[in-house]
């Protein structure tokens, strides 16, 4: 039998290899030895573990590691960058449901005596895995629009979801003063499942950004938990890593909204546009000016500066090769094109930056909210590609806006801007946007990835 | 004085603890590394590239995976079949979530380049 303490050293080991792959992660550059490190800390911690088993059962064992092997490298190979927020979402369920399973484990080979601080944490990591597990699944649908992505909201919906979540919980503290009650587990889980339905189905597809945020940070501290209730530190580092992790993300995604996390998770913005969208009627009356894609090319040819500003719109459209296309063909114009990238454009924290990477674009061109602004009352030329309501100036000059107040891209202060758009329904929101009235603003009217190809035809041939 | 309230609590109670993992003592130390990892977690996040909040999440979603680590020890301790089956299934939930998640870092990470001054892109390695 190894020593337990040659197995404690060897999980120190991992823990040190798992915050400097976090370290990494701080620039581009040493990025590639963010995921390597914290792989083979992965490796060391798993190694260690597998030193001590004790079981003759070793086919349960390798038969559990190789599905782990033949289902996640497919996976992991296989799926889009345009499909990443889907995957982060499915991986999110497949964690949180691990979690609860070993919590449930944990739970009937303790029972009938638990100790109340071990019972109490055990009731807290299931309902914390459960409702993470329902939610992602949801998450999972809405962004394989399996299901529509509005937000699914009833008279007193938030009042249900609280009372489940409550009645849960009253579940998981009777089960510490009665640990021997075996039948409330089934009970508290189900409970637990039904408010991550409802919590998730209750919000929209542009705050999923948030959501898978806040799903990531609850993977973690369940696990997080699961070390408590097993005395593993291992666990209570790699598992609060991940709950910091996500609880910044999320944080970071609410401040780019001007919303409180209580707002996205139970405010259920964007159930405006299911009930008649009031910016669709009002945007017919009022006159905007559109341009053919030969104007764009005329007004490009007199450009020194133009800068992109890409949404879920380039995602939904696959337009993000074509517009690398378009940006190499203004640069050998010797036009100066820079990205400008909010921090919630598209469905998951990062992911306009994956999918520019992925065509190719320097990611020295992809330039954040912060230091984009500045830049734009220089600028010829913007080009709005499948974003919208990042750009609506009302959120700066209109406080009656429901997007007053949230941090946008000035595009507006730019010389001309070019809004490629399919019809002039309005963003996320319900919100019209300003932006489209002004005299500045040209509106191409077309699918992002032909009126951009068209583009790419109209310069080569000047 | 925490420390030594700590050190008394085990002696008095870590004969009596049935049914859990932890002795009170242990409680405190776990809490004091929640924490410490917390606050850690939180100032490395905060440092992180926003380019790569994308393969962000995909690692430190690999790496709360660890929880297979648990179900390991459940599998090597228990000889009872309801207790096997759920540890197995929670071995191989995360062990997928731990190979497509590192798989995947490396696969995003890959794809961030820097410019490479006056070179067209019709030459860049294509993938």
């Amino acid at each position: 039998m190894i020593d337990p303490n040659y197995i404690l050293a060897l999980y120190v080991v991992a823990v040190v290899m798992f915050i400097l792959s976090l370290r990494f992660m701080s620039e581009v550059k040493s990025a590639r030895w963010g995921g390597r490190s914290a792989a083979l800390g992965m490796a060391i911690a798993v190694a260690a573990t597998l030193l001590a088993y004790q079981s003759n059962d070793i086919a349960a064992l390798v038969g559990a590691i190789l599905v782990g092997f033949v289902v996640g490298t497919p996976i992991a190979l296989r799926v889009p960058t345009t499909a990443l927020p889907q995957r982060t979402a499915m991986s999110q369920a497949f964690g949180s449901l691990a979690v609860a399973l070993i919590g449930a484990a944990e739970y009937y080979d303790y029972q009938p005596h638990v100790n109340p601080f071990t019972m109490a944490v055990l009731s807290a990591e299931m309902i914390l895995g459960f409702l993470t597990f329902m939610g992602s699944c949801i998450a999972f649908a809405k962004l394989q629009e399996l299901i529509p992505g509005k937000p699914f909201v009833y008279p007193g919906k938030n009042f249900v979801s609280l009372t489940i979540l409550g009645v849960a919980g009253a579940v998981g503290a009777y089960l510490v003063y009665s640990p021997a009650t075996t039948s409330a587990l089934p009970i508290m889980a189900l409970l637990a499942l039904a408010f991550g339905f409802l919590l998730v189905m209750g919000i929209g597809g542009a705050d999923m950004p948030t959501v898978i945020a806040i799903l990531n940070s609850y993977t973690g501290m369940s696990a997080a938990a699961l070390g408590f209730v097993l005395n593993n530190k291992l666990l209570i580092v790699a598992g609060s890593l991940d709950g910091s992790s996500g609880f910044v993300l999320a944080v970071i995604m609410s401040q780019a909204m001007n919303r409180s996390f209580t707002n996205v998770l139970f405010g259920g913005v964007g159930a405006k546009v299911v009930k008649g969208a009031p910016g669709q009627q009002k945007a017919e009356a009022r006159p905007v000016k559109s341009f053919t894609v030969e104007d764009v090319a005329t007004i490009l040819d007199n450009a020194q500066s133009v800068v992109i500003v890409p949404g879920y719109g380039m995602a939904v459209a696959q337009a993000q090769h074509v517009v690398k296309e378009a940006t190499d063909i203004m640069q050998e114009h010797g036009i100066d094109v820079k990205y400008g990238i909010h921090p919630v454009a598209g469905r998951m924290p990062g992911h306009m930056n994956v999918l520019l990477a992925e065509a190719n674009v320097p990611y020295d061109q992809l330039w954040e909210m912060d230091k984009i602004n500045p830049i734009f009352p220089e600028t010829d030329v913007v080009i709005v590609v499948g974003a919208n309501d990042v750009t609506n100036p009302a959120a700066r000059t209109n406080p009656s806006s429901p997007l007053f107040g949230m941090p946008i891209l000035n595009v507006d202060k730019a010389k001309t801007v070019i809004f490629i758009k399919r019809s002039m329904s309005p963003g996320f929101s319900g919100a019209d946007n300003e932006l489209f009235y002004l005299p500045n603003t040209w509106m191409v009217f077309g699918d992002a990835k032909k009126v951009l190809s068209d583009l790419v035809g109209a310069l080569k041939s000047k | 004085m925490m420390l030594e309230l700590a050190v008394n609590a085990t002696v008095t109670t870590s004969t009596a603890a049935t049914g859990g993992a932890a002795a009170p003592s242990d409680v405190v130390v776990n809490l004091l590394i929640f924490i410490m990892a917390t606050f850690l977690g939180t100032e490395l996040i905060r440092h992180v590239s926003r380019l790569l909040h994308t393969p962000l999440m995909a690692l430190t979603n690999a790496i709360s995976s660890v929880s297979m680590v648990a179900a390991l020890i459940v599998m090597s301790e228990t000889s009872n079949s309801t207790l096997l089956i759920l540890a197995t299934v929670g071995v191989a939930l995360a062990c997928t979530n731990i190979v497509s998640g590192f798989i995947l870092v490396e696969r995003i990470v890959r794809l961030f380049k820097p410019a490479k001054p006056k070179v067209k892109p019709a030459e860049a390695p294509a993938k």
